[in-house]
């Protein structure tokens, strides 16, 4: 086994939370955070640099990204500090196009010099592939920008907030959870500050400050005498925000079934920790399910990983066209089903919407990492397939002359290429609560959070579990459930679509480490949705007698 | 120059060293060049090469302790870097699992490094692409494909007299083959410390065969299956039971390793007593690193001995609250196998599903070590000892440890991402659906 296996958090589960080692940069002081960096102007004279560079080299176009990404990583588990991690990465990407071919090159050598050997390195490359490709890059046109800024709307800059004070946090959450039961706690708060600096032959010179929030934690309640045990990740979302997603805000909550406790744009951990440890505790004698059709009642928490594997990635132009099928695999959603303009993806009412602009998610910013300013699109209308996600050098394989704006690099170190923008099921127009999609359900279970997800490599067959689930029983909750999974395949899955919440119910999923590309980059990402329901899905039993 | 020679590291760290005015310092350099190149659609889309050398100074006053990273090694680096691991080590918490650096260790001498490795050039990647590409598009398949190479050292030197060096070599390859018509799909994995030892063509032809022969699957109906797992679909469940072996969460209660009413499963039968897996850095067909991250020395250790538990991995700060030696962490494993290859297996199977490999692996249930995932690139219907048709994908639902328990013949074995893992036939393996996917 590789070592890279036993990263994991112990207690926080997910593989999701392997940590991105290639993503931390050198260590520094949390006050260092604080200081702002390169000055503006210099950067518009070193990407001047680059692009000059470029085109003397006779690069027919050219893309600098001047980066410097900021991480701070608290990990803690019971009354215990782990490890505080405060992390800086500063350098420049150079993207050209010469002989009608790609070339990149990076440095961390910020300087004339630097960019300038830099330069040389992508346009060499550029060329060299040049000999064995088989089709010219065509981009489609963009606007010309001029100098401009764009900045996570936040209202608590993470990093004016002491570090103190974010431990302080965790260990009052994880002794909340202590109290209530918990044998076990690990937390962790994640932040992440991308300074951008764009600048393209294009005319475009772009500066953006992007801010991004993930606390969670996993909670484990454990019964000695049977051997049992049971874990309750967090009911947080990673959001793009400041630190005043931290704040509980009491507006900001809505109330489940069962007096469960869900939140949209503010997160009480201290009161979800202390949920946590007494459904740990609760889900060591909960039912085990008996396999079967069940009518499903999925909380936002909880479909945002569906909609995220079943319509995010399928829907991706690289998948869809075979760029990635030696590592995540191709798709189903092929271009027949697209151009015969009635591939029914879901029942009528489904409606799934791209977006790289919506406040508070994780996918938002001004412009995209190729210097086209952001939009939201349709991508399935009243449950038709009516497009697909692709950037400037793609548009053209679907007849469009637009790039939808969804082009992204980890790190100012790695090529941008395609990466999922929000995608969204929009709230029922009627208004429904959540009581009305559980009270005419005779037999079924409501989810919440996410849990274990796994989906083939084209996206027809899925399996997703949970966080915690609740029976349903003649319109009514009756207890708590085990062992459960759901198994379907997408487009049935989005036909069983019955019923979705309004609008008041709407809320963001997201997911802060998700991977694509050979070698892998990993992006950021939010889901939104209400509540709703699905009938008829198929259920298993995951118990197993050792 | 990113590989540094043991006594250019040694001089490097020992400079760093001297700038030291903490209770303890632990220094850690690595550097490495890697090339890579990637295809689809029988075209290379992407080329690259890194080249990286970092230096991380860990600092501790008490059980306080701060980490700073730098790049650049002159004399003036050096101490910025170690002042900077200072000035956080006392701006950080308390941290009561903080361990004291360890003292001087004897290691043995690695087998990880190959010379020809270390000199892959852009042209011979060009070439494994096109070896790849040209049959693949002489027989109408098209194929993507990722081939990285890389060399790199890592070295370990801190204040309490431990110095630790190694220097390494790597090659990873996967190309995935599909038909024009999107009905079949192949693949093949190969990885070695030696690149000499690597054939393109040998590994592109298994993945066009593969595709050519799982064209037009039938759909036959899932449930418990006799199975023969080929290394790569049985090497992602071996590894994630690895997981388990950590044997703080096992005396915490939460882990498979537990035991009901409390301690460990150490010493008990898990599986078939025919199963043995052990880790051995100085096998020369998987050779790994001698050392581990905390400076330990990694020796041949066995994990499973005919079917029960023989150790369980302790880190230096458990093995101290336990009151035991600490147990490193293998970097490879090596499961025992047999003389029967592929074809025999085959041969004695009256009825059962070949697996190419299984993908997207998620655990499900920590307590039993449930996994599901996907059969994907080559999934056939074997009877009465011949393979009859490639069948649709499965999703499966299994345990590790019952798939273990239900073995029923070990063959040859096969290195894959680093590990010696045999083919096996396997009875009643549990597919719970059937996937369309190809």
């Amino acid at each position: 086994m590789k070592r890279r296996e036993f990263v994991q958090y112990a207690g926080l589960g997910a593989g999701a939370l392997m940590m991105p080692s290639l993503l931390l940069g050198n260590n520094i002081s949390a006050e260092a955070l604080l200081d702002p960096g390169m000055d503006v102007a210099i950067k518009k004279a070193l990407a001047d640099v680059a692009l000059n560079t470029a085109k003397s080299l006779g690069a027919s176009y050219a893309d600098v990204r001047i980066g410097r990404y900021l991480n701070q990583y608290v990990f803690t588990r019971e009354d215990k500090v782990q490890n505080v991690v405060n992390t800086e990465s500063f350098g420049v990407g150079i993207r050209v196009i010469a002989n009608g071919t790609w070339g990149f090159a990076s440095t961390n050598n910020v300087s004339d010099d630097g960019i300038k050997k830099a330069t040389n390195q992508a346009v060499a490359i550029a060329k060299a592939n040049a000999k064995i490709q088989k089709e010219e890059v065509k981009l489609a046109p963009v606007e010309s920008h001029g100098e401009v800024t764009w900045k996570t709307p936040i209202k608590k800059d993470f990093k004016e907030v002491p570090v103190s004070e974010k431990v302080d946090l965790l260990l009052s959450a994880n002794a909340a959870a202590q109290q209530n039961g918990a044998n076990f706690v690990n937390s962790a708060l994640f932040m992440v500050n991308e300074q951008k600096y764009f600048a393209s032959t294009e005319g475009s010179y772009i500066d953006q400050d992007v801010h991004r929030i993930w606390p969670t934690f996993g909670v484990t309640a454990i019964d000695r005498s049977t051997g049992k045990f049971k874990s309750r990740q967090a009911l947080s979302a990673p959001m793009g925000m400041g630190y005043e997603y931290m704040d509980g805000l009491a507006s900001e909550k809505i109330k489940g079934p069962d007096d469960l406790i869900l939140y949209r744009n503010s997160y009480d951990i201290i009161e979800d920790a202390t949920m946590a440890a007494k459904q740990a505790k609760q889900m060591l004698t909960a039912k085990s399910v008996e396999a079967g059709k069940y009518d499903l009642v999925l909380e936002p928490n909880h479909l945002g990983l569906t909609i995220h594997e079943s319509v995010g990635h399928p829907l991706e132009l690289d998948r869809v066209l075979g760029y990635e099928a030696n590592y995540a695999g191709t798709s189903f959603a092929t271009l027949d089903k697209w151009k015969s303009k009635d591939f029914e993806y879901g029942s009528n009412i489904v409606n799934l919407v791209a977006d790289k602009v919506q406040p508070g998610s994780l996918g938002a910013v001004g412009y995209d990492d190729e210097g086209v300013k952001t939009k939201k699109w349709d991508l399935v209308r009243d449950g038709v397939l009516v497009n697909y996600q692709a950037i400037r050098d793609q548009v053209h394989m679907i007849d469009q002359n637009e790039s939808h704006g969804c082009c992204y690099a980890q790190s100012w170190n790695d090529v941008q290429f395609q990466r999922m923008p929000n995608v969204s099921l929009e709230p029922g127009k009627e208004k429904y609560s959540i009581d009305d999609m559980i009270k005419d359900v005779e037999k079924g279970i409501y989810i919440a959070g996410r849990g274990s997800y796994s989906i083939d490599q084209q996206r027809y067959n899925f399996q997703f579990g949970g966080t915690v689930f609740y029976e349903i029983k003649d319109g009514k909750i009756v207890g708590m459930l085990d062992d459960v999974a759901y198994q379907s395949n997408t487009q049935e899955f989005w036909n069983s679509c019955v019923k979705i919440c309004d609008e008041s119910d709407y809320r963001l999923f997201g997911s802060f480490f998700d991977g694509k590309g050979q070698p892998s980059q990993v992006s950021a990402v939010s889901h939104g949705s209400s509540t709703a329901r699905f009938n008829g899905v198929n259920v298993i039993n995951t118990g197993r007698k050792i | 120059m990113a590989i540094y020679t043991k006594e250019e590291a040694k001089q490097i760290m020992e400079k760093a060293l001297s700038f030291s005015k903490a209770d303890g310092c632990v220094i850690n350099m690595s550097g490495s060049e890697s090339g890579n190149i990637r295809y689809a659609r029988n075209t290379v889309t992407t080329s690259g090469h890194r080249s990286n050398q970092t230096l991380v100074v860990q600092s501790n006053f008490g059980k306080k302790s701060g980490t700073a990273t730098i790049d650049e090694f002159d004399d003036k680096s050096l101490e910025k870097v170690v002042r900077r691991a200072e000035e956080l080590a006392k701006l950080s918490p308390e941290s009561p699992e903080f361990m004291d650096p360890l003292g001087p260790q004897t290691y043995d001498d690695s087998l990880t490094f190959k010379e020809s490795t270390a000199n892959v050039s852009p042209e011979y990647r060009a070439e494994v692409a096109a070896k790849s590409i040209n049959p693949a598009a002489a027989k109408d398949v098209t194929a993507a494909g990722f081939f990285n190479d890389s060399a790199g050292f890592s070295a370990m030197l801190n204040s309490n007299g431990l110095f630790a060096y190694n220097k390494s070599t790597n090659m990873d390859f996967t190309v995935t083959m599909r038909t024009k018509d999107g009905t079949g799909s192949g693949w093949v994995t190969r990885d070695y410390n030696d690149i000499t030892q690597f054939d393109a063509a040998e590994a592109s032809k298994v993945a066009i065969d593969k595709a050519i022969m799982s064209s037009k699957a039938k759909a036959i109906e899932p449930g418990k299956y006799t199975v023969i797992l080929e290394p790569a679909a049985s090497v992602g469940l071996l590894g994630n039971m690895g997981r388990a072996f950590d044997a703080r969460t096992a005396d915490e209660g939460r882990s498979f390793m537990s035991k009901e009413g409390g301690g460990t499963k150490l010493g008990e039968k898990i599986v078939d007593e025919r199963v043995n897996i052990w880790s051995d850095p100085l096998d020369p067909r998987v050779p790994t690193g001698t050392w581990d991250g905390s400076g330990q020395p990694v020796k041949k250790m066995q994990w499973i001995e005919n079917g029960a538990v023989k150790n369980l991995a302790y880190s230096r700060y458990w093995a101290k609250e336990k009151g035991v030696n600490p147990v490193p962490f293998p970097s490879n494993f090596i499961m025992e196998g047999g003389d029967a290859s592929l074809e025999d297996l085959i041969k004695d199977t009256k009825k059962g599903i070949l697996v190419t490999r299984l993908w997207y692996i998620r655990g499900v249930d920590p307590q039993t070590l449930l996994y599901t995932g996907l059969t994907r690139d080559g999934t056939f219907y074997i009877e009465n000892g011949k393979i009859k048709h490639p069948v649709k994908n499965f999703r499966f639902n299994e345990s590790p440890i019952i798939m273990l328990n239900n073995l029923e013949k070990l063959g040859k074995q096969v290195r894959i991402d680093g590990n010696l893992v045999p083919y096996m036939k396997i009875r009643d393996f549990t597919f719970t659906s059937l996937s369309d996917a190809v």
